[in-house]
């Protein structure tokens, strides 16, 4: 039998320098959503190949790789990509995300500020963002060649008609370098600010809809909205259980049988941080409530 | 600031063929601002073709359109990039369907398909454009406390008249209307006829309309165009042809109007 | 004291362990054999390497063990596989009409040159369970005959003769062959890559966008002009030799439909085409391929395409299985962070719709 020989972190040198390129040229051109070749990878499409191979393509021998997931480095999906990364590249893993090189996430931004030796590669679902409004690509494509997003707009004002707020509070699109509208990947509203002048690169991955897209350092990435219903960030009530900050994203989690909840950090390596640093929360028992 | 020396609309020699089959030809003319022109005829006249043709929906065999823009150059519409020519669609141009639900997001809720034009070209104020919306509203006969319901709860003369306040909101200058009244029971065909020649009036536009029944021809146009088999075989101010048709068939149609 | 919850890499290990113990089943019932997979549950198989896209009966059969007989789990495995391997380059176009025929069928004639060869089929039995099949029971062998060695053109090609069907495109031989697997897909698509998409689709999905077709969602008078199913020669053009080398032969079903006929002002109307291919025995697959393939002809052959079959990108986006199910699959995966956002912002709107109604109230009561 034909048994296989994997190439370091498993791609082989013909596809990296494929989605190198596509990487490039979703660099040179902030938030545009370049097509590419995805590749069969060994975890199913839908459960981060494209972030997989994002990460595959950049990572070199001497970096260090912290993969997390809603935020936690140990979520099962989390666990079972950074050890894929270990066996087949044999990098330096890490939960600390200032010492990572290269981080790989789903669904949220790390609360610690990343620098310009970092790379933020994020699994993307659905990079478009309007498919929910307009289902068909041909058509998607020449929306965003022609810079027409009225269409974009017209969700938000209806939004507001229905509800009296814009009722979108993840994957809330954001317009970068004041020309691409772009689908930041169901991270938290919370989160979008975080985009904006970051001094790190974000890349994002779509494997199975076979996209790649890109942030550039310090690019001005901007959420949409409407002058008298500006972008409102999401507030939590009360800081978290555990160390006690009150800027992060908290998990709400049920404790009891009796409807008893408890709020904490969803960023687990911020909030062990603070907890060794000597903060400390109310813990379980004080009353807490979301605005 | 309006010129109304200068032509809006030129259309030189339109033709229009399909295999051996020729659905236009040969068709020139001229629109200014503020004119209504009547193309009239039955079906398989051609009269649908020239209107695509015109407003560069389909392209033609032979022959030119060319369009007066806001800035005051005359360009073949041919020649524009697809980029300007779908602005010129939503910004200085109507189009108003026969069939309502064509030229509406039936899902979407009346204010924001009156305002989505606006938010197009980049309104990004919602009181404003819900402001906006609620005026043509007003304008076009619709109670206004039904703007956040969508178009899929409307009638059809409403659902009409809600199509021609999202296609007036930019103010165009031309508006292209195909058997706009096809469909609607006579009372309410005589309402929007007359809602939209108020409209017309009012905004000084320039209009192309597509008809089968001579009374709406009558009742809108200032000039109108006979089309039979592809061709224009009779063409004039409305009143003088439609009172005195020289050619047969015109004499023909005109006669076939039942009195009311 | 809520604890941070953790084990989660402890878990995965403990689970895959349990996986291969429920994989395995009682140890004393004796362990599958790949070649039981691959000799008695052939048509197995031929869907795992067909939709798999590669052909190789014992890692299709190996996939399947591993898969604990889930095919699209064992497709995935196989095209998982496939993608780490290097591309040499495209054979020469097979020639199915050399094709060392098993069983050949045609519905629109009673007999054709080459006659009508039922070969081995499930169509006319009579769907009894068979217990006897419980024992490993004597087979009787089957009867023989002489080969027939006359000519068997394919029906379409004696249509063709004639003029009564449509040609094949004659493909442009200085045009690289497209391929699905390394250019992403752009709409509108070449028939090549549509076939292709086709070829490994879903076999289910496929089957039900085909009978759509035939129940009036994009009606095309179908007849099966011919099915044929046996061996072909598979040929690499080796440069250095300069001339086509033969590497084997592969076992191929191929079914030609025969549809509406269309003419034009300048053509002569004739019937249209649909065409599928598939490895192995695989009769469902092709013909659902085929009555698909001519749906996604709508546009091209001017026709009113309005039903789901004739909808080129809803067909292609969804066709593909692997995918499918991984995005399925995927709401498995924990999403806790944005339904927290869903949350924050329904009790918002619940308490701010609470707020209208009990102001509504105290306004109606400070009325009376």
């Amino acid at each position: 039998m034909n048994a296989p020989v994997y190439n370091f972190a498993y791609l082989d040198e013909q596809t990296k320098r494929m989605i190198r390129r596509a990487i490039l040229k979703a660099i040179a051109i902030p938030g545009y959503q370049v097509p590419f070749a995805s590749r069969e990878m060994p975890m199913p499409y839908g459960w981060g190949t494209g972030g997989v191979q994002v990460t595959a393509a950049i990572l070199g021998s001497d970096d260090t790789l912290k993969v997390i997931d809603q935020g936690s480095d140990d979520t099962t999906n989390a666990i079972s990509i950074r050890k894929f990364f270990e066996k087949t590249a044999g990098v330096k893993t890490t939960t600390v995300t200032s010492d990572a090189t290269v981080i790989q996430t789903r669904h949220r931004i790390p609360e610690t500020a990343l620098n310009d030796n970092q790379v933020l590669v994020y699994q993307v679902p659905i990079p478009e963002p309007f498919r929910f409004l307009e289902p068909r690509e041909t058509e998607t494509r020449r929306m965003h060649a022609l810079g027409e997003y009225g269409l974009m707009h017209v969700k938000l004002y209806e939004d507001i008609a229905r509800h009296g707020h814009i009722a979108t509070t993840y994957a809330y699109p954001v317009k970068v370098n004041d020309r691409y509208v772009m689908d930041p990947s169901p991270t938290p509203k919370f989160d979008n600010p975080k985009m904006d002048d970051c001094a790190a690169l974000q890349l994002f991955g779509a494997g199975r809809e076979k996209r790649i897209y890109a942030i550039p350092p310090h690019t001005r990435v901007t959420s949409l909205d409407f002058e008298d219903h500006p972008f409102e960030t999401y507030r939590f009530d009360a800081p978290c259980a555990l160390c006690g900050s009150n800027t992060s994203y908290l998990d709400e989690v049920v404790v009891n049988d009796k409807g008893g909840r408890m709020f904490v950090c969803s960023d687990t390596d911020y909030c062990e941080t603070r907890r060794a640093d000597g903060h400390q929360g109310a813990g379980f028992g004080a009353d807490y409530q979301v605005t | 600031m309006r010129d109304d020396d200068q032509p809006l609309l030129i259309c030189e020699g339109l033709s229009k063929s399909y295999g051996r089959q020729l659905a236009c030809q040969n068709i020139s003319f001229q629109l200014y601002p503020g004119e209504v022109l009547a193309i009239v005829g039955e079906s398989g006249s051609g009269k649908s073709t020239l209107l695509q043709m015109l407003s560069t929906q389909l392209a033609p065999s032979k022959g030119r359109v060319s369009y007066r823009m806001r800035d005051g150059v005359t360009r073949d519409l041919a020649m524009l990039g697809e980029a300007e020519r779908r602005f010129l669609f939503r910004t200085d141009w109507g189009y108003v369907h026969q069939d309502p639900a064509m030229g509406l997001r039936m899902a979407v809720s009346a204010g924001a398909n009156v305002g989505e034009r606006l938010m197009a070209v980049g309104w990004g104020h919602y009181g404003r454009i819900r402001d906006t919306s609620t005026s043509w509203l007003e304008r076009v006969e619709i109670s206004t406390d039904r703007i956040d319901d969508a178009p899929k709860t409307y009638s059809g003369g409403m659902r009409q008249r809600l199509q021609i306040a999202r296609n007036l909101v930019t103010k165009p200058r031309l508006v292209f209307m195909d058997e706009p009244t096809g469909g609607l029971d006579v009372s309410v065909q005589a309402r929007l006829l007359d809602l939209v020649r108020g409209l017309v009036n009012e905004l000084g536009l320039a209009v192309i309309i597509v008809t089968h029944d001579l009374a709406v021809a009558r009742l809108l146009s200032h000039r109108v165009m006979v089309m039979k088999g592809g061709e224009v075989i009779e063409t004039g101010l409305t009143d003088q042809v439609l009172d005195d048709p020289h050619e047969p068939y015109t004499q023909l149609l005109v006669s076939s109007i039942l009195p009311a | 004291m809520y604890v941070a919850v953790k084990g989660g890499e402890r878990a995965i290990e403990n689970a895959h362990q349990l996986l291969a113990h429920e994989r395995r089943g009682d140890p004393a019932v004796p362990d599958l054999a790949l070649a039981q997979i691959s000799e008695q549950l052939t048509l197995a198989v031929d869907r795992v390497m067909t939709e798999g896209s590669l052909y190789d009966r014992e890692l299709a059969a190996l996939a399947i063990k591993q898969a604990r007989g889930d095919m699209i789990e064992a497709i995935f495995l196989l095209r998982a596989f496939r993608a780490t391997l290097p591309r040499f380059g495209a054979t020469e176009p097979l020639d199915t009409a050399n094709m060392d025929v098993r069983r050949r069928i045609s519905s629109t004639f009673k007999d054709v040159p080459g006659g009508q060869i039922l070969g081995p089929t499930f169509d006319y039995t009579h769907r009894l369970l068979d217990p006897s099949l419980t024992a490993d029971t004597a087979i009787p062998a089957p009867v023989l005959g002489t080969v027939d060695v006359s000519p068997m053109p394919r029906v379409t090609d004696i249509l063709g003769a004639d003029g009564l069907i449509e040609t094949s495109p004659k493909e442009n031989p200085d045009l690289p062959v497209g391929d699905l697997t390394r250019e992403p897909l752009s709409f509108p698509a070449d028939r090549d890559l549509r076939l292709q998409n086709l070829a490994r689709g879903d076999e289910g999905f496929l089957l039900a966008l085909g009978y759509s077709t035939q129940r009036g969602f994009g009606r095309s008078h179908p007849f099966a002009g011919e099915i044929r199913f046996g061996e072909v020669e598979v040929e690499f053009m080796a440069e250095e030799a300069g001339f086509a080398v033969p590497l084997g032969s592969v076992t191929l079903t191929e079914c030609q439909m025969v549809n509406q006929f269309k003419g034009s002002a300048t053509e002569a109307p004739c019937f249209t085409r649909g065409y599928g291919l598939a490895f192995g025995q695989s009769e469902r697959k092709t013909m659902s391929m085929a009555l698909v393939d001519r749906a996604l002809r709508a546009r091209e052959l001017g026709e009113d395409a309005r039903s789901p079959a004739q909808d080129e990108e809803f067909v292609m986006s969804h066709s593909d299985n692997v995918q499918a199910t991984g995005f399925v699959e995927h709401l498995k995966l924990p999403h806790y962070v944005d339904f927290q956002s869903e949350l924050g912002l329904l009790r918002k709107l619940r308490k701010e719709f609470e707020a209208t109604k009990d102001s509504a109230a105290a306004l109606a009561e400070a009325a009376e």
